[in-house]
């Protein structure tokens, strides 16, 4: 781990991190550094970045590296040799030209997706890696500008897109009265106290896709289920502090969510189509709060679909009819081995079912996740030019029939969306959610 | 809490849901008064049109749409409506004079007297007590409390504006605490969870200085401690001081003025509370990572549980405290360190009673609902109950449910000897 591999890519200007290294100085990055070193880096910190043989395994698990031809800088053992082993070998003292590009690097170069960790011989948890060098970036106060303003989003309203208290409780009643044209006396239970469920969502639901609120509503009231939504801050399960590297407001707003389901006295709550949100729920904000695994019994939309089906609750008049494909969000199908559930799911649903490969926690990322489509559009070339083989498997897909995309996470939707206009796949793109709503029987 | 007056033994029926069922087209679900004699829900009255049944009679006044009945600590009820577009509360059935463009989240005083709810006008916010709405509003609010005697109420709000996207004036402080609309001078890069004195003089409130630095600003003025993390304030009962959890490099401990009052560090501290007393200080904590447990005056008690503790209630006398904790997939009550056998799907906060000696819980098995003291079971089988209330010589204990009764929905209120 000791050279720096020379990149092939220039850097984008990012407002967020050409300021923010602006006030850097040799003196106050090294005092941050090694302060952070000595507080969070660990042995795990120690042993992943002394561990690493330079094999190249995780090079042909990478779509930055497959997309750029195997570029060495683009594999995820060079991001590490970049980033955090330069920080652990010069032990923090890094200078401001070295912080920015780290963070360009950490932030927008890698999707913290985990496919590289299945290959390593050694189990290398890079994810962790560049979450630790996002982490000591987010000290320096050099972090990308459109995900630091959603973090700041989470810190003031617990909720990633700036929603205020009176627009959530006003989409409910909006899709709430939308629906009982459709659905006589439905309703969207606002602060039920005792409901055996909590449905939660993330952000853009009520900002730009409250129709999925109002399809979720539909599932419930067909399934005659007991559940509530919140009428009060707490009711977002997304999380980019957590990849700003912001563990402190992640915490915070993962408190908020857990509270606000146990002071409703909920049982479960059921999140929708979202794969980041239950690494955080699951998996990162949970531990950083002490609890091993969350307080409160957390179902993903997946899930949830399947059991409503198992359980005969949900009852689909037809099949979808256009040839689908799936894509397997890393958080649920890596994170959580949920592939087999959503295959379940889409062959109870659609008529043709036609696997894109590889697929299951072999699959792709969409380049989307770990916070990298939350970097806003200076970034979005590096990750349409970043995941060529994404577009590829896709191009695949739909060379063996497929028409349809279905993406059960919200990131994965933005960003197979760039992926199919961008390589002109004129492939649509679906949640399992929009099919279920469209087949399910009406009563 | 006002006080049940009625305190006969024996089961009275208040009121006949599947008469209500038939009556009108939709209902919510009921919420019953604290003295059980009153059962209320949102239901519709005619087309687009909206009130609150009470007992079976529908308010008079009816709405394009309400919700969030909910009863008062002295037993009045309310409800958020709306009419011609206006939103505002209605108290028993009158709706305050004043209307917002939206009004939400109604805080109730301690006392019973006071009412507050958040407003939104003209996509300005402010918070509203008693109908009288701040005359200044903000461009946003957040986290809001009223005074424990109704006399003052204070939020989180946004004093200085940026565009979305601008985390330059973001970080320069934009948010402060407005105190019966009047806003604190100094600004914080974020405020939370504001909390009053006890009488009502004081607010103290979660600060973040700058991305990395914690502490609590009391009537605007920030601690001179900071800490990497800092969780809800509460007064010292009866003073101007003030009690935090905050995160140290040993681990989370209570700090009180800015500086750690207690010995012990733990994995995490929560949802501190004062013992009657004024005295004793319990708290939520994690002993270590993945456990947890109550903590009083500092030491954590030896049971822990696996997933979450999170009710604390003291006992009038201040020397008993009872818990809601879960393990491994099951809620129980603890009391005094000591789990009930009994292991419920949910649990509601437990209630002592006023000699201290016993402990009562409303719990969740198998979808229905059942009412526990001293983890015995003495009511079962509710569709839907409601917290439990002691006798004032706690030998009697006053349950508030709906059972199915010979193919009836019934709401009932027993006096049950114990």
């Amino acid at each position: 781990m000791s050279q720096v591999i020379a990149k092939q890519s220039k850097p984008l200007p990012d407002a967020g991190l050409d300021k923010g290294v602006e006030g850097l100085t040799p003196e106050k990055i090294a005092k941050t550094l090694q302060a952070m070193l000595k507080a969070e880096g660990g042995a795990r910190l120690a042993a992943y970045v002394n561990t690493c043989a330079h094999c190249g395994l995780c090079a042909q698990a990478c779509h930055f590296c497959l997309s750029h031809d195997m570029d060495p800088a683009y594999s995820p053992a060079g991001k590490v040799k970049n980033t955090i082993a330069q920080v652990v070998k010069k032990k923090g003292k890094v200078d401001a030209g070295f912080i920015r590009e780290a963070a360009r690097i950490a932030y927008t170069e890698c999707n913290l997706c985990k496919r590289c960790a299945m290959y390593c011989p050694f189990g290398v948890d890079v994810a962790y890696l560049m979450l630790v060098m996002r982490r000591m970036c987010h000290k320096l106060g050099v972090t990308p500008q459109y995900i630091q303003d959603t973090a700041h989003s989470h810190s003031v309203t617990a909720n990633q897109m700036w929603v205020k208290q009176d627009e959530w409780v006003d989409t409910l009643f909006w899709q709430e009265e939308e629906a009982r044209e459709e659905f006589e006396g439905l309703r969207i239970p606002l602060e039920k106290e005792g409901a055996q469920i909590m449905y939660s969502v993330i952000g853009p639901e009520p900002k730009f896709r409250a129709q999925l609120i109002y399809q979720a509503a539909a599932l419930f009231h067909a399934a005659g289920l007991d559940w509530t939504m919140p009428a009060t801050p707490g009711w977002d399960n997304s999380d980019m502090a957590m990849y700003t590297g912001d563990n402190e407001i992640m915490g915070r707003i993962k408190r908020a969510h857990y509270e606000t389901a146990m002071r409703l006295r909920v049982q479960k709550i059921v999140m929708g189509e979202c794969g980041h949100a239950f690494r955080s729920v699951h998996d990162m904000g949970n531990r950083w709060l002490g609890y091993k695994s969350s307080p409160v019994q957390v179902v993903h939309a997946l899930e949830f679909y399947w059991e409503l089906l198992r359980d005969g609750k949900l009852k689909l008049a037809k099949k979808y009819e256009k040839p689908v494909t799936l894509h397997d969000p890393c958080n649920v199908v890596r994170g959580r081995g949920l592939h087999e559930m959503a295959r379940d799911v889409v062959r109870a649903s659609c008529q043709t079912f036609i696997e894109m490969t590889p697929n299951r926690e072999h699959n792709y990322c969409c380049a989307a996740g770990g916070g990298v489509i939350n970097c806003g559009p200076p970034h979005k070339p590096t990750r349409v030019a970043g995941n060529r083989v994404k577009a590829e498997q896709l191009f695949r897909a739909k060379a063996d029939g497929a028409q349809v995309v279905i993406a059960p996470c919200h990131n994965c939707h933005g960003g197979l969306e760039d992926i199919i206009h961008s390589y002109g796949l004129n492939l649509e793109l679906k949640f399992l959610g929009d099919i279920l709503y469209e087949c399910m029987e009406k009563p | 809490m006002k006080s049940p007056g009625d305190w006969e033994a024996g089961k009275r029926q208040i009121a006949d849901l599947s008469l209500w069922k038939e009556t009108f087209s939709y209902m919510e679900e009921p919420y019953a008064a604290p003295d059980g004699e009153t059962l209320a829900a949102v239901v519709q009255t005619g087309e687009m049109e909206f009130s609150v049944c009470v007992n079976g009679q529908p308010w008079e006044a009816v709405f394009d749409k309400a919700w969030y009945p909910r009863f008062t600590p002295d037993g009045r009820l309310t409800a958020l409506v709306s009419q011609e577009q206006q939103w505002t509360l209605a108290v028993d059935g009158v709706a305050w004079e004043s209307g917002f463009d939206f009004a939400w989240n109604t805080q109730f005083a301690a006392n019973g007297q006071g009412l507050a709810v958040f407003a939104q006008e003209g996509g300005e916010y402010k918070m509203a007590l008693d109908g009288n709405g701040w005359e200044e509003g903000f461009s946003d609010m957040g986290d809001g409390a009223l005074a424990p005697d109704g006399s003052a109420c204070a939020a989180v709000v946004q004093v200085t504006s940026f565009s979305e996207g601008d985390i330059f004036t973001f970080k320069k402080g934009c948010y402060t605490v407005a105190v019966n609309g009047t806003a604190w001078e100094q600004a914080f890069v974020n405020c939370w969870t504001p909390v009053f004195s006890q009488d009502g003089k004081s607010v103290a409130t979660q600060v973040r200085v700058n991305l990395y630095d914690y502490t609590v600003a009391v009537d605007g003025k920030p601690w001179d401690a900071t800490f990497p993390c800092v969780w809800e304030p509460l007064f010292v009962p009866g003073s101007t001081s003030v009690v935090a959890p905050v995160k140290t490099p040993k681990g989370w401990t209570l700090a009180r003025d800015g500086k750690p009052c207690w010995s012990s560090f733990f994995v995490q501290l929560l949802r501190q509370r004062f013992a009657p007393d004024n005295k004793t200080v319990a708290a939520v904590c994690a002993p270590k990572y993945g456990r947890w447990t109550v903590a009083i005056d500092g030491n954590p008690w030896k049971s822990t549980f696996d997933e979450a503790v999170w009710d604390v209630v003291f006992s009038p006398n201040s020397k008993r405290v009872a818990a809601t904790a879960k393990d491994n997939g099951k809620w129980t009550v603890v009391c005094d360190g000591k789990a009930w056998d009994e292991k419920f799907d949910m649990v509601f906060a437990p209630v002592f009673s006023p000699d201290s000696g016993r402990v009562a819980a409303r719990a969740i098995v198998n979808g229905k609902q059942a009412l526990f003291v001293d983890g015995k079971m003495v009511a079962q089988d509710f569709s839907r109950a409601f917290d439990p209330v002691f006798g004032p010589q706690s030998d009697r204990l006053l349950i508030k449910g709906i059972k199915d009764e010979a193919n009836r929905l019934v709401y009932s209120r027993e006096v049950l000897v114990l």
